[in-house]
């Protein structure tokens, strides 16, 4: 067949603008990580692309994954692909002295089998190079659109036999982004993998959406919606879409916040007077107040015991962060304020063994994320930026994600607790904004 | 631009005969789409605002707002009613002198035609977290509430809305755009 060739110039021309489409449709969507800054001391491990048995697949890379999972983390420094000496793919073709030689402590070798229709085999095996060991292994039944979820489970186990603790790759994260064009804008609350993968928009509305929040379940999110013109405050089953209007008294409805039985949610609420914070019972929907003070007290977050909420408030001035400790959702004492380097301290959390709390530390110049130790009130700051919000720990307490501003747009950053692992997560337009961790997901 | 004022005609027009739904100086670009604006579920003074049903378009004689129809007071770049923005220092509800000389105004007027109802809109810039910044915009409208009620004012009259920081006026994060959204929009309705 002969083909005019203006006609294949248009074909091509057509096609490509066909992809470019695609393109931008994919990369609206989706969030990219970056690994801003990386670890000294990090382990050497390799993880090597996994064997296939049976059949082609789409191939989700398992190894990538995980590599990448662990490169996030800032403990782990994985070997590129092509520095690799050889490819096993089971315990019993690894060349141990080869590895050593390649400074490598850790391997992970595996293979995927094609079983009926969608259904897969993986198996993996981590091993001890220096003594030639196996550590641990698995075999992981999964269907084909689940081997994300597979991979970030062999990354989880991976990470605790490694450094001791339960890791947090196979947990999502909620946020809002905003596309702003002409005189509207476009929100949408959205639910991604932790590695940016797999966005679900969850929520679209041309009016403000803020402060997603997980329900202990991981199930639920409770978000504030301006949709009638004000602040009301929402929940919302994930999986089935299904919302609730849960506060809509006169004033301010804000901050919603699980109690970690998740049987109440802590509020804002400005129905009697000025912001105060109160908690709603969810099934009987009793309020109960639990700060009385002129000044303004919002962002209650609970303990992970739930025997007490931090919150911010400026009664003494400024904003700074108080304690109050609660007996069976009732407040006992007084608040005690927490926080006292700084101009400025709010929307604070604990970290997840309750330790410690993160905060928006304002040093009077810039907003940035600090980690303070709530035994000796130590304070360290963990990031270097001017206008970082909204900081949530990962359920594992490793990492904390944040909100930022790089280049006039608005980023989520991801630092570890000890400050020295940073990574980004950017949309290719549009800002992106309060990031939630979620919790452990028990499906 | 004349979106949300044509919203707030929607939400008004129940209650009472109003004169019409143009012009208003201080609409800004972005704002929301007519259905999309209700008072919410416990809107203040609706009840009262109709049961008074005046339709009174202009003012009683002897007073400084004498003989001159609303929406052309309100119009009117010459008087203290047409400053309708009101700004804010960084983490401040504080207003300056010549704010509250013209809130004073805002008062007798609103006290005079007491059919005429108004909306607050409190705002704060981006800087610090989101949620304390939209207890600071409710603590904004609120000073000027209490201004307006202390001076005669029915609260039927008044309505405080707080946007935090989530509908600046000038987006560039530079001090000047955050001078310009640490704001209170004071909103009259059907004018």
């Amino acid at each position: 067949m002969i083909l005019n060739r203006n006609a294949v110039m248009k074909f091509v021309i057509r096609s490509m603008a066909t992809l470019l489409l695609l393109c931008s449709w994919q990369a609206q969507a989706r969030l990219v990580i970056e690994i801003t800054q990386g670890t000294e001391g990090a382990l050497p491990i390799a993880v090597v692309p996994f064997g296939w048995l049976g059949g082609a697949d789409s191939r989700t890379d398992v190894a990538d994954i995980v590599a990448a999972d662990l490169a996030r983390s800032g403990r782990f420094a994985p070997l590129d692909k092509g520095q690799m000496p050889q490819q096993p793919h089971s315990g019993k073709e690894i060349n141990f002295a080869a590895w050593r030689a390649a400074g490598v402590e850790h391997i992970v070798v595996g293979r995927v089998q094609s079983r009926q229709g969608d259904e897969r085999m993986v198996e993996f095996q981590l091993f001890d190079v220096v003594r030639g060991v196996q550590m641990t292994g698995y075999s992981i039944p999964a269907s084909s659109p689940r081997m994300r979820r597979v991979a970030h489970q062999i990354s989880d186990i991976v990470y605790k036999k490694l450094t001791g603790q339960r890791g947090a790759f196979n947990t999502h994260v909620a946020y809002v982004t905003v596309e702003r064009s002409g005189k509207e804008s476009l929100y949408r609350l959205s639910i991604a993998d932790a590695d940016g993968h797999d966005e679900q928009v969850i929520l679209t509305s041309k009016q403000s959406l803020m402060s997603p929040t997980w329900s202990p379940d991981g199930e639920r999110l409770a978000y504030v919606s301006f949709e009638k013109g004000r602040s009301l405050i929402y929940m919302q089953e994930i999986d089935s879409g299904k919302r609730e209007l849960l506060a809509e008294f006169k004033g301010l409805n804000s901050a919603p916040s699980f109690s970690p039985d998740g049987r109440r949610l802590a509020l804002t609420l400005s129905r009697d007077g000025n912001p105060e914070i109160y908690l709603l019972d969810l099934r009987s929907r009793a309020l109960t107040r639990l700060t009385h003070s002129r000044g303004i007290d919002t962002e209650a977050s609970f303990a992970p015991d739930g025997k007490a909420v931090l919150f911010t408030s400026d009664r003494g001035g400024k904003p700074q962060i108080y304690r109050l400790k609660l007996e069976n959702g009732r407040p006992v004492g007084r608040p005690q304020r927490i926080t006292y380097e700084g101009v400025y301290n709010a929307r604070a959390a604990f970290s997840p063994d309750g330790k410690r709390l993160v905060f928006v530390h304002g040093d009077g110049k810039r907003f940035r994320i600090a980690v303070q130790d709530l035994e000796s009130g130590t304070l360290r700051v963990l990031s270097d930026t001017r206008f970082d919000e909204s900081p949530s720990f990962a359920p594992n307490g490793s990492m904390i994600i944040y909100a930022t501003e790089r280049n006039r747009r608005g980023v989520l950053e991801a630092v570890s607790v000890d400050g020295n692992a940073h990574q980004r997560l950017g949309l290719s337009r549009g800002d992106v904004r309060e990031p939630a961790w979620s919790p452990y997901i028990l499906k | 631009m004349k979106v949300k004022f044509l919203g707030l005609c929607v939400v008004a027009a129940g209650m009472v005969l109003l004169q019409g739904c143009s012009g208003g100086e201080n609409i800004r670009d972005g704002d929301v789409p007519i259905d999309d604006r209700s008072i919410g579920a416990e809107g203040q003074g609706d009840a009262a605002y109709s049961e008074g049903g005046a339709q009174s378009s202009g003012v009683e004689m002897g007073s400084e707002f004498a003989g001159r129809p609303v929406e052309e007071l309100l119009n009117d770049p010459s008087t203290p009613l047409s400053k309708r923005v009101f700004y804010f220092e960084f983490n401040s509800a504080e207003l300056s002198a010549a704010d509250r000389d013209a809130i004073a105004t805002h008062a007798r007027f609103m006290n005079e035609v007491r059919d005429v109802t108004v909306v607050l809109e409190g705002h704060a810039d981006e800087r610090g977290s989101r949620e304390y910044n939209l207890a600071l915009g409710e603590r904004r409208a609120k000073v000027i509430e209490r201004m307006l009620t202390l001076q005669g004012v029915s609260q039927d009259q008044i309505q405080v809305i707080s946007f935090g920081e989530e509908r600046p006026q000038a987006f560039e994060h530079d001090e000047e755009s955050w001078r310009l959204n640490r704001r209170v929009q004071l909103l009259y309705s059907g004018y």
